[in-house]
């Protein structure tokens, strides 16, 4: 098959089959060059950005939401065109009708969508409302589904911030499909499939699977209405640069539109956009300053994008954030590597249009990786705290080298896996539950296989791990069960048919598992083992708190003794949950990650053994407890290295602050050690990192007068965060965090 | 040598990026012959505190790091003054470099005897301080005299050992063109030295003094801005 619009380049299998990785292996042209041919932000570039600073401001001014339209289900096509300074634009497509307005999305769940209207002073209107009223959302279905147990693990918070009440997202559409082949090919190639399982008999998985192929192929027959109001014919496959920077970008906006999931992840676009810069380049109709205006004005846009949450919403996920992540980089497996000058472009965006969270850089970092890329990397880490790093050495060889970031840390192949998003499960509380014979003491409330108070006036490590080892049984059981449920209900009412339908249809599906509070239970059971651990119980004889006695050994400090209890913990989790099947054959995988909820999870879970007291905030992610790491940063990266990825497949997140000062005396100097800490890090089979190079002072004075920093960009956890935007709470918690300094 | 030597270890940096070129892995030793007035680590001074370590458990620990390392990167022994323990330090350096590690020592050049000179065979870079460019100003403000740290920069140099110069600047003893003039004098005298460092004296340090009951002997002195620093560096620059 050919067509004009690929004029010039190198056919292949791409040609007859839908397979973008094809097409970028037989086009792209690697660049080991360095950052020297990059134009800066044009008039039109910096008059277009400050018209969106200053709607951001307002946004901010507003209390964080500027509009709401409370009349319009958000859909593909319910909302006219909408334009930042239509004139200016080059490329175009808005979630509504007006930037930074935020559609309602009820799908999810009505009440939610009610909720987070009320909390920013509107009210959703009665047509809404009238029109869900015989409606089933995904969250009406969950909870007719729920167990008793369920509920009660939600409650009690042991099991918490799941996908039940808002989109589960981490789905990644190969966007890109939309470029290379054009709608109606992908429609072409969706019906085929569909008549391919009219062959089998049809039980429930195919009818399922019929149904959803009618519904992706609806959804393509929208994106290109939604290309057409814009005035844009997205039927064929794109023609030039623009255009496929365009049709990518209407295919995410698609999502967009249809789909509140928490994470709506890009992929790996940049590359895919080089062959098409570097075809126009050669003909002569682009220029280099020309090219980078596109990809500024792309990521315009996907700065604007907005979801409306609710308050519970924003406490798990602080920041408001989108998840917007692009993967950049890495290897092919035929050695070469990945980058190309549009690499170099992407990331050129956080000087061209200021540093921001979002769209949420990530390098895929490799030994092999050219050293002048490696190095402009660590110069916009130093420069503008933006980017995160995750292991391409690591994941090539499981994922191939067509897989791109879900979320902060999620690997996955792009257009032919996908994941049913699982929140995370709180071991510090399965601790204490477990020590006080399955009463939570934060709620009082009884949970878990029912047995006595652990005795004795010292905590016996055998007794205690035997014990855990129950409770980790049951809660395995109990929390695939509720993911069986979730994502059964997702599937059923808020299916994502655009994303899906820029799937292959026979995809892979992981349940992505996670934990939190991984140091504070590894500190505690250190304690436990190595000091002297006296459980102080209340008048009903549960216990509250305790009373430690003597050293241990702390994560974080690159000390076997108790790094190793941390990996046994993830290697134990996933051993026990891959025991219980997951709905449509998931593969089971396990993350270490929090996202901001490390500061909820903290403030509902007791007094830990490791001598955290009551409330306070979990460290984020596979982080060390906050400041107890004693023997400098790397022998904090060490003990998270030794996570093994294996068990950890959906992903372990690192956030890593350290002063400016430490990591050298010029900037030549800190480049250049940021490049050896890094793959230092990697090659102990490390898989992510987010760096800060800043001074606890800068956040400081940006919590006291946030108006004073409004472009203040942070990482936290696999994300990052406009630092005005987080709670006050969560900011203390940033603020708290071990910023790794040198006197 | 089998590593079973000990010697007593102030603490651990495994992220040293200013203790010479690269990503150290920096081993502050206990023990110390003198009373620099601006000294920012005082609890290193006793040679009897401390944890004691073998030669081969502190090689054992650097080499957890070696993938940081990089080109340039390696261990690194401050103190303390490493030429307090110079046989613990010549195997430690000796075990590194077996392994493949790069070595660096942070000395104040105090000694040069046999011991020392062993230590310098295994020795890949010396940080090296010229605190002062006057004996009178080394014996009051250091406590000891000049011709030591001179001594072992021209042993450096006939070594072939490459160096870096540091001088922590204090208003009012060494901030003036004299000393310039002097300290460029030296680094001519030695080509062995392919970079100097001038840092500003701060006082960071003022509350370990006050932990260990210690008077901080420049309390009253100003901390010198960074500033002054830089045009002193760049005037060093333009004259060596």
């Amino acid at each position: 098959m050919t067509h004009e619009n690929w004029k010039g380049f190198n056919g292949g299998e791409w040609q007859d089959t839908v397979n973008v990785r094809d097409f970028i292996q037989k086009n792209y042209r690697e660049y080991k060059g360095d950052d020297s041919f990059l134009s800066g932000a044009s008039k039109r570039t910096k008059e277009l950005m400050s018209r969106i600073n200053s709607l951001f401001e307002l946004e901010r001014q507003y209390g964080g939401v500027l509009d709401i339209d409370t009349e319009t289900v958000s859909s593909l096509t319910s909302y006219a065109p909408g334009y930042i300074d239509k004139d200016k634009e080059l490329i175009v497509g808005m979630q509504t009708n007006r930037p930074l307005k935020r559609g309602v999305n009820p799908f999810g769940g009505i009440r939610m969508a009610r909720q987070a209207c009320e909390a920013y002073g509107y009210k959703l209107s009665d047509k809404i409302e009238s029109e869900f009223k015989y409606r089933t959302t995904h969250n009406d279905g969950v909870f007719r589904a729920y167990t008793d147990e369920m509920r009660l693990a939600r409650h009690c918070h042991i099991i918490t911030g799941l996908p039940d009440a808002y989109g589960r997202g981490r789905i990644i559409g190969d966007y890109r499909r939309v470029a290379l082949y054009g709608i109606d090919r992908l429609v072409e190639e969706k019906k085929k499939d569909k008549a391919a399982l009219s062959q089998q008999n049809f039980l429930y998985e195919q009818i399922r699977l019929d149904e959803e192929l009618y519904q992706q192929i609806a959804f393509l027959g929208y994106m290109k209405e939604m290309a057409a109001m814009y005035g844009y014919d997205i039927s064929g496959p794109a023609a030039n640069a623009r255009e496929a920077i365009q049709w990518t970008y209407f295919a995410y906006l698609a999502a967009i539109k249809e789909q509140n999931g928490a994470a709506m992840s890009l992929g790996r676009v940049s590359t895919f956009f080089d062959i098409y810069i570097e075809r126009d380049l050669k003909d002569g109709t682009l220029t280099e300053a020309a090219a980078q205006e596109l990809i500024d004005d792309f990521v315009m846009k996907l700065r604007i994008a907005r979801h409306l949450r609710t308050p519970d919403y924003n406490e798990l996920f602080g920041g408001d954030p989108m998840w917007i992540t692009e993967s950049v980089g890495g290897m092919g497996a035929d050695g070469r590597t990945l980058v190309t000058k549009s690499s170099y472009r992407i990331l050129n965006t956080l000087y061209t249009l200021g540093s921001s969270p979002e769209p949420n850089l990530t390098i895929l970092w490799s030994k092999q990786l050219p050293e002048s890329f490696k190095r402009y990397c660590a110069k916009v880490s130093k420069d503008t705290d933006s980017i995160q790093y995750e292991n391409d050495d690591l994941m090539r060889p499981i994922y191939g080298d067509d897989y791109a970031i879900a979320c902060c840390v999620s690997a996955m192949k792009i257009g032919k896996q996908m994941q049913f998003f699982g929140a995370r499960c709180n071991l510090a509380k399965l601790l204490l539950l477990a020590l006080n014979g399955g009463i939570d003491n934060t709620s009082g409330l009884h949970i878990g296989p029912q047995m006595p108070v652990i005795e004795g006036d010292t905590l016996d490590y055998g007794a205690v791990k035997e014990r855990l080892d129950k409770y980790m049984e049951w809660l395995a059981r109990l929390y695939v069960n509720t993911m069986n449920v979730i994502h059964y209900m997702h599937d059923r009412y808020a299916y994502e048919k655009s994303q899906m339908a820029l799937h292959d249809t026979d995809v892979h599906r992981f349940m992505a598992f996670g934990v939190a509070g991984l140091s504070v239970i590894a500190d505690s059971l250190s304690a436990i083992k190595y000091a002297k651990v006296h459980p102080i119980k209340d008048e009903n004889g549960v216990i509250v708190d305790f009373k430690t006695e003597g050293e241990f050994p702390k994560f974080g400090n690159d000390d076997d003794r108790v790094d190793l209890i941390a990996k046994e913990l993830t290697h134990r989790m996933i051993t026990e949950l891959r025991k219980t099947p997951a709905y449509r054959n998931a593969e089971h995988t396990l993350s270490v990650l929090t996202i901001t909820s490390n500061v909820m999870y903290g403030k509902h879970t007791g007094a830990t053994p490791d001598g955290r007291k009551a409330g306070e905030p979990f460290a984020p992610g596979a982080n060390p407890m906050h400041n107890r790491e004693e023997n400098g940063a790397l022998a904090s990266l060490n003990s998270v290295a030794k996570l093994s990825y294996d068990d950890c497949r959906d992903g372990i997140s690192n956030t890593f602050s350290i002063t400016p000062d430490t990591l050298g005396r010029t900037n030549e100097e800190r480049v250049g050690n940021l490049v050896a800490v890094l793959d230092g890090y990697f090659a102990k089979m490390a898989h992510h990192i987010n760096v800060n190079v800043l001074n606890r002072e800068t956040l400081i004075e940006a919590y006291k007068d946030p108006s004073a920093y409004p472009n203040l960009t942070i990482r936290v956890s696999g994300y990052a965060v406009n630092f005005h935007k987080l709670s006050r709470e969560q900011q203390r918690e940033v603020i708290s965090r071990t910023f790794h300094e040198a006197m | 040598m089998d590593g079973a030597i000990k010697g007593r270890i102030s603490s651990f940096q495994t992220l040293g990026t200013l203790d010479g070129p690269g990503v150290r892995f920096v081993v502050f030793m206990q023990g110390c012959p003198l009373r620099c007035a601006c000294c920012h680590n005082p609890e290193t001074w006793d040679l009897s505190g401390g944890k004691e370590y073998t030669a081969a458990e502190v090689a054992a620990k650097a080499e957890r790091y070696r993938e940081y390392f990089g080109k340039d990167g390696g261990i690194t022994l401050s103190g303390g003054e490493p030429l307090m323990q110079p046989e613990f330090a010549a195997e430690v350096f000796w075990l590194c470099k077996e392994k493949g590690i790069g070595t660096c020592l942070d000395t104040s050049g105090c000694f040069l005897d046999e011991k020392t000179k062993r230590l310098l065979e295994y020795t890949d870079y010396c940080m090296l301080d010229i605190k002062y460019s006057t004996d009178e100003k080394y014996r009051k403000y250091a406590g000891c005299s000049i011709s030591q740290p001179l001594g072992f920069l021209d042993y450096l140099n006939a070594n072939g050992i490459p160096t870096r110069i540091r001088q922590v600047i204090i208003s009012g003893l060494n901030d003036g063109d004299d000393n310039l003039k002097s300290l460029a004098e030296i680094i001519k005298a030695h080509p062995c030295i392919e970079r100097t460092e001038l840092l500003a004296f701060r006082k960071l340090c003022a509350s370990k003094y006050q932990k260990l009951g210690i008077a901080f002997p420049l309390a009253d002195v100003d901390e010198t801005k960074q500033k002054t620093v830089s045009e002193l560096q760049e005037k060093l620059e333009k004259i060596t």
